[in-house]
Protein backbone atom coordinates (compact mmCIF):
# COMPACT_ATOMS: atom_id res chain seq x y z
CA UNK A 1 0.00 0.00 0.00
CA UNK A 2 1.64 3.30 -0.89
CA UNK A 3 0.53 6.60 0.92
CA UNK A 4 -1.02 8.40 -1.36
CA UNK A 5 -3.46 5.26 -1.67
CA UNK A 6 -3.78 5.28 2.27
CA UNK A 7 -4.92 9.11 1.76
CA UNK A 8 -7.47 7.66 -0.21
CA UNK A 9 -8.72 5.72 2.01
CA UNK A 10 -10.78 3.43 -0.83
CA UNK A 11 -12.91 6.93 -1.50
CA UNK A 12 -14.07 7.89 2.02
CA UNK A 13 -11.18 10.16 2.84
CA UNK A 14 -13.16 12.96 3.24
CA UNK A 15 -15.35 10.93 6.15
CA UNK A 16 -12.57 9.35 7.70
CA UNK A 17 -10.20 12.06 7.98
CA UNK A 18 -12.91 14.71 9.04
CA UNK A 19 -13.59 12.10 11.83
CA UNK A 20 -9.74 11.87 12.75
CA UNK A 21 -9.60 15.29 12.74
CA UNK A 22 -12.34 16.35 14.94
CA UNK A 23 -10.95 13.75 17.33
CA UNK A 24 -7.94 15.13 17.62
CA UNK A 25 -8.71 18.74 18.14
CA UNK A 26 -11.11 17.86 20.65
CA UNK A 27 -8.50 15.87 22.07
CA UNK A 28 -5.85 18.79 22.01
CA UNK A 29 -8.84 21.36 23.68
CA UNK A 30 -9.14 19.24 26.53
CA UNK A 31 -5.37 19.49 27.19
CA UNK A 32 -4.94 23.10 26.47
CA UNK A 33 -8.63 24.32 28.52
CA UNK A 34 -7.22 23.27 32.10
CA UNK A 35 -3.68 24.72 31.29
CA UNK A 36 -5.06 28.00 30.60
CA UNK A 37 -7.36 27.91 33.55
CA UNK A 38 -4.77 27.11 35.32
CA UNK A 39 -2.61 29.69 34.75
CA UNK A 40 -5.48 31.82 35.42
CA UNK A 41 -6.28 30.71 38.65
CA UNK A 42 -2.33 30.87 39.77
CA UNK A 43 -2.37 34.71 38.55
CA UNK A 44 -6.02 35.31 40.59
CA UNK A 45 -4.36 34.03 43.69
CA UNK A 46 -0.72 35.60 43.31
CA UNK A 47 -2.83 38.94 43.25
CA UNK A 48 -5.32 38.70 45.98
CA UNK A 49 -2.18 37.75 48.08
CA UNK A 50 -0.15 40.97 46.88
CA UNK A 51 -3.10 43.24 48.00
CA UNK A 52 -3.82 41.51 50.84
CA UNK A 53 -0.27 42.13 51.77
CA UNK A 54 -0.22 45.96 50.76
CA UNK A 55 -3.35 46.82 52.95
CA UNK A 56 -1.36 44.97 56.30
CA UNK B 1 -3.36 1.66 57.28
CA UNK B 2 -5.84 1.56 54.08
CA UNK B 3 -7.70 4.05 55.91
CA UNK B 4 -5.63 7.00 56.82
CA UNK B 5 -4.02 6.23 53.29
CA UNK B 6 -7.08 7.21 51.53
CA UNK B 7 -7.94 10.04 54.14
CA UNK B 8 -4.88 11.16 53.06
CA UNK B 9 -5.63 11.22 49.60
CA UNK B 10 -8.70 12.57 49.75
CA UNK B 11 -7.04 15.51 51.65
CA UNK B 12 -6.56 18.49 48.52
CA UNK B 13 -3.07 19.03 49.53
CA UNK B 14 -1.98 15.30 48.90
CA UNK B 15 -3.95 14.82 46.33
CA UNK B 16 -2.75 17.90 44.22
CA UNK B 17 0.72 15.95 45.04
CA UNK B 18 0.03 12.52 44.28
CA UNK B 19 -1.98 13.99 40.49
CA UNK B 20 0.71 16.14 39.76
CA UNK B 21 3.54 13.57 40.01
CA UNK B 22 0.93 10.68 37.88
CA UNK B 23 -0.11 13.37 34.94
CA UNK B 24 2.90 12.97 33.36
CA UNK B 25 2.89 9.01 33.07
CA UNK B 26 -0.56 8.75 32.48
CA UNK B 27 -0.26 11.11 29.36
CA UNK B 28 2.79 9.18 27.88
CA UNK B 29 0.83 5.88 28.25
CA UNK B 30 -1.77 7.32 26.51
CA UNK B 31 -0.25 8.76 23.85
CA UNK B 32 1.54 5.52 23.16
CA UNK B 33 -1.70 3.24 23.22
CA UNK B 34 -2.76 6.45 20.85
CA UNK B 35 -0.26 5.98 18.33
CA UNK B 36 -0.79 2.26 18.30
CA UNK B 37 -4.26 1.92 18.20
CA UNK B 38 -3.53 4.43 14.93
CA UNK B 39 -1.15 2.13 13.43
CA UNK B 40 -2.89 -0.94 13.78
CA UNK B 41 -6.45 0.65 13.05
CA UNK B 42 -5.51 3.07 10.20
CA UNK B 43 -2.54 0.64 8.56
CA UNK B 44 -2.73 -3.00 9.45
CA UNK B 45 -6.61 -3.79 10.14
CA UNK B 46 -7.64 -4.98 6.86
CA UNK B 47 -10.38 -3.38 4.66
CA UNK B 48 -13.83 -4.11 5.64
CA UNK B 49 -15.56 -6.32 3.36
CA UNK B 50 -19.09 -4.66 3.33
CA UNK B 51 -18.44 -1.00 4.30
CA UNK B 52 -14.88 -0.10 2.81
CA UNK B 53 -12.51 1.58 4.63
CA UNK B 54 -15.12 4.14 6.05
CA UNK B 55 -15.88 1.52 8.80
CA UNK B 56 -12.12 3.07 10.55
CA UNK B 57 -14.61 5.93 11.83
CA UNK B 58 -15.12 3.29 14.37
CA UNK B 59 -11.33 3.48 16.46
CA UNK B 60 -12.76 6.92 17.16
CA UNK B 61 -16.49 6.52 17.01
CA UNK B 62 -16.92 3.32 19.28
CA UNK B 63 -14.51 4.40 22.13
CA UNK B 64 -15.83 7.76 22.09
CA UNK B 65 -19.55 6.91 22.73
CA UNK B 66 -18.33 4.32 25.35
CA UNK B 67 -16.59 6.76 27.28
CA UNK B 68 -19.33 9.41 27.38
CA UNK B 69 -21.43 6.57 29.12
CA UNK B 70 -18.22 5.25 31.72
CA UNK B 71 -17.60 9.01 32.43
CA UNK B 72 -21.27 9.77 33.13
CA UNK B 73 -21.10 6.75 35.44
CA UNK B 74 -17.65 8.24 37.16
CA UNK B 75 -19.63 11.62 37.30
CA UNK B 76 -22.83 10.53 39.23
CA UNK B 77 -20.99 7.85 41.06
CA UNK B 78 -18.79 10.38 42.62
CA UNK B 79 -20.98 13.27 42.81
CA UNK B 80 -23.21 10.62 44.85
CA UNK B 81 -20.32 9.98 47.46
CA UNK B 82 -19.70 13.90 47.52
CA UNK B 83 -23.31 13.85 47.97
CA UNK B 84 -23.46 11.06 51.14
CA UNK B 85 -20.01 11.16 52.50
CA UNK B 86 -19.71 15.36 51.64
CA UNK B 87 -16.22 14.26 50.52
CA UNK B 88 -14.91 16.98 48.81
CA UNK B 89 -12.41 15.75 46.24
CA UNK B 90 -15.75 13.31 45.49
CA UNK B 91 -17.19 17.05 44.44
CA UNK B 92 -14.13 17.83 42.35
CA UNK B 93 -14.02 14.74 40.40
CA UNK B 94 -17.99 15.12 39.44
CA UNK B 95 -17.40 18.34 38.36
CA UNK B 96 -14.11 18.18 36.24
CA UNK B 97 -16.10 15.57 34.75
CA UNK B 98 -18.46 16.90 33.16
CA UNK B 99 -16.76 18.82 30.26
CA UNK B 100 -14.69 15.60 29.25
CA UNK B 101 -17.70 13.61 29.38
CA UNK B 102 -19.56 16.14 27.28
CA UNK B 103 -16.82 16.57 24.36
CA UNK B 104 -16.62 12.44 24.26
CA UNK B 105 -20.50 12.85 23.85
CA UNK B 106 -20.33 14.89 21.23
CA UNK B 107 -17.35 13.46 19.20
CA UNK B 108 -19.39 10.40 19.31
CA UNK B 109 -22.58 11.95 17.35
CA UNK B 110 -20.71 13.58 15.30
CA UNK B 111 -18.46 10.79 14.04
CA UNK B 112 -21.73 8.91 14.47
CA UNK B 113 -23.21 11.22 12.15
CA UNK B 114 -20.50 11.35 9.36
CA UNK B 115 -20.27 7.67 9.46
CA UNK B 116 -24.07 7.75 9.04
CA UNK B 117 -23.94 9.27 5.81
CA UNK B 118 -22.31 7.21 3.62
CA UNK B 119 -23.31 4.11 4.84
CA UNK B 120 -26.91 4.91 5.88
CA UNK B 121 -27.21 7.87 3.17
CA UNK B 122 -28.18 10.30 5.98
CA UNK B 123 -26.69 12.49 8.53
CA UNK B 124 -28.98 12.05 11.03
CA UNK B 125 -32.19 10.08 11.93
CA UNK B 126 -34.28 10.72 14.95
CA UNK B 127 -34.40 6.64 16.25
CA UNK B 128 -33.77 5.51 20.07
CA UNK B 129 -30.07 5.37 19.94
CA UNK B 130 -28.58 8.78 18.77
CA UNK B 131 -31.24 10.62 20.80
CA UNK B 132 -30.78 9.26 23.55
CA UNK B 133 -27.08 9.70 23.49
CA UNK B 134 -28.04 13.30 22.21
CA UNK B 135 -30.00 13.69 25.47
CA UNK B 136 -26.77 12.44 27.46
CA UNK B 137 -25.21 15.09 25.84
CA UNK B 138 -27.97 17.90 27.14
CA UNK B 139 -27.48 16.12 30.46
CA UNK B 140 -23.82 16.87 30.54
CA UNK B 141 -25.00 20.39 29.27
CA UNK B 142 -27.35 20.80 31.94
CA UNK B 143 -24.81 19.58 34.87
CA UNK B 144 -22.07 22.35 33.54
CA UNK B 145 -24.54 24.89 33.04
CA UNK B 146 -26.33 24.34 36.81
CA UNK B 147 -22.26 24.17 38.49
CA UNK B 148 -21.91 27.47 36.80
CA UNK B 149 -25.09 29.20 38.01
CA UNK B 150 -24.84 28.58 41.81
CA UNK B 151 -22.11 30.81 43.68
CA UNK B 152 -21.65 28.76 46.66
CA UNK B 153 -19.22 25.81 45.42
CA UNK B 154 -20.44 23.28 47.51
CA UNK B 155 -24.19 23.78 47.41
CA UNK B 156 -23.75 23.76 43.31
CA UNK B 157 -21.69 20.44 43.99
CA UNK B 158 -24.90 18.98 45.30
CA UNK B 159 -27.57 20.03 43.02
CA UNK B 160 -24.71 19.01 40.17
CA UNK B 161 -25.18 15.53 41.98
CA UNK B 162 -28.36 15.05 42.24
CA UNK B 163 -29.25 16.30 38.57
CA UNK B 164 -26.62 13.48 37.75
CA UNK B 165 -28.04 10.85 39.44
CA UNK B 166 -31.17 11.44 37.97
CA UNK B 167 -30.10 11.63 34.45
CA UNK B 168 -28.25 8.38 35.23
CA UNK B 169 -31.76 6.32 33.88
CA UNK B 170 -30.95 7.72 30.48
CA UNK B 171 -27.76 4.80 30.74
CA UNK B 172 -29.62 1.50 30.44
CA UNK B 173 -31.65 3.29 27.69
CA UNK B 174 -28.82 4.40 25.51
CA UNK B 175 -26.96 0.99 25.72
CA UNK B 176 -30.11 -1.18 25.17
CA UNK B 177 -31.68 1.00 22.92
CA UNK B 178 -30.75 -0.87 19.70
CA UNK B 179 -32.21 -4.02 21.59
CA UNK B 180 -34.88 -2.33 22.37
CA UNK B 181 -36.03 -0.39 19.09
CA UNK B 182 -35.93 -1.07 15.75
CA UNK B 183 -32.70 1.26 14.45
CA UNK B 184 -30.75 1.77 11.65
CA UNK B 185 -28.03 1.89 14.25
CA UNK B 186 -25.82 -1.53 14.01
CA UNK B 187 -26.25 -4.02 17.64
CA UNK B 188 -23.46 -4.53 19.85
CA UNK B 189 -20.39 -6.70 18.38
CA UNK B 190 -17.95 -6.32 21.09
CA UNK B 191 -19.96 -5.77 24.51
CA UNK B 192 -22.26 -9.28 24.15
CA UNK B 193 -22.11 -12.47 25.94
CA UNK B 194 -20.79 -15.04 23.27
CA UNK B 195 -17.79 -14.38 20.84
CA UNK B 196 -17.34 -11.00 19.93
CA UNK B 197 -18.62 -11.00 16.35
CA UNK B 198 -15.57 -8.48 15.07
CA UNK B 199 -12.48 -9.99 13.55
CA UNK B 200 -9.49 -10.25 15.99
CA UNK B 201 -7.50 -7.68 13.59
CA UNK B 202 -9.92 -5.23 14.32
CA UNK B 203 -10.67 -5.94 17.78
CA UNK B 204 -6.90 -4.90 18.52
CA UNK B 205 -6.81 -1.76 17.58
CA UNK B 206 -9.99 -1.06 18.98
CA UNK B 207 -9.23 -2.12 22.13
CA UNK B 208 -6.45 -0.42 22.23
CA UNK B 209 -7.92 2.85 21.28
CA UNK B 210 -10.39 2.65 24.15
CA UNK B 211 -7.61 2.00 26.48
CA UNK B 212 -5.88 5.11 25.55
CA UNK B 213 -8.90 7.20 25.58
CA UNK B 214 -9.26 5.65 29.04
CA UNK B 215 -5.56 6.62 30.12
CA UNK B 216 -6.46 9.91 28.33
CA UNK B 217 -9.41 10.76 30.40
CA UNK B 218 -7.74 9.68 33.68
CA UNK B 219 -5.24 12.50 32.98
CA UNK B 220 -7.51 15.15 31.97
CA UNK B 221 -9.94 14.88 34.49
CA UNK B 222 -6.44 14.96 37.28
CA UNK B 223 -5.54 18.27 35.09
CA UNK B 224 -9.24 20.26 35.71
CA UNK B 225 -9.70 18.58 39.13
CA UNK B 226 -5.85 20.29 40.14
CA UNK B 227 -7.13 24.05 39.15
CA UNK B 228 -10.30 23.14 40.70
CA UNK B 229 -9.02 22.47 44.14
CA UNK B 230 -6.93 25.24 43.98
CA UNK B 231 -9.41 27.42 43.35
CA UNK B 232 -11.45 25.91 46.55
CA UNK B 233 -8.64 26.84 48.64
CA UNK B 234 -6.99 29.07 47.55
CA UNK B 235 -6.83 30.51 51.18
CA UNK B 236 -5.44 27.47 52.54
CA UNK B 237 -1.67 27.97 53.69
CA UNK B 238 -0.18 25.47 50.87
CA UNK B 239 -1.18 26.76 48.09
CA UNK B 240 -0.05 30.07 49.05
CA UNK B 241 3.11 29.23 49.48
CA UNK B 242 2.91 27.01 45.78
CA UNK B 243 1.92 30.91 44.26
CA UNK B 244 5.06 32.37 45.95
CA UNK B 245 7.77 29.69 45.58
CA UNK B 246 6.23 30.02 41.56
Amino acid sequence: MNLSEFLHMGGYAFYVWTSYAIALLILLVNIVMPLRQRRKVLTDIARAARRARRET
Amino acid sequence: MFNNFFHKLASPKYFYRISGALIPWLAGASLLLFLAGLYYGLVEAPTDYQQGDSYRIMFIHVPAAWMSLFIYMVMAGAGAIGLVWRIKLAEVIAISSAPIGASFTFLALVTGSIWGKPMWGTWWVWDARLTSELILLFLYLGVIALHGAIEDRRTAARAVAILALVGVINIPIIHYSVEWWNTLHQGPTVTKFDKPSIHISMLIPLLLMALAFKLYYAFVVLMRARVEVLERERSAGWVRELVETK
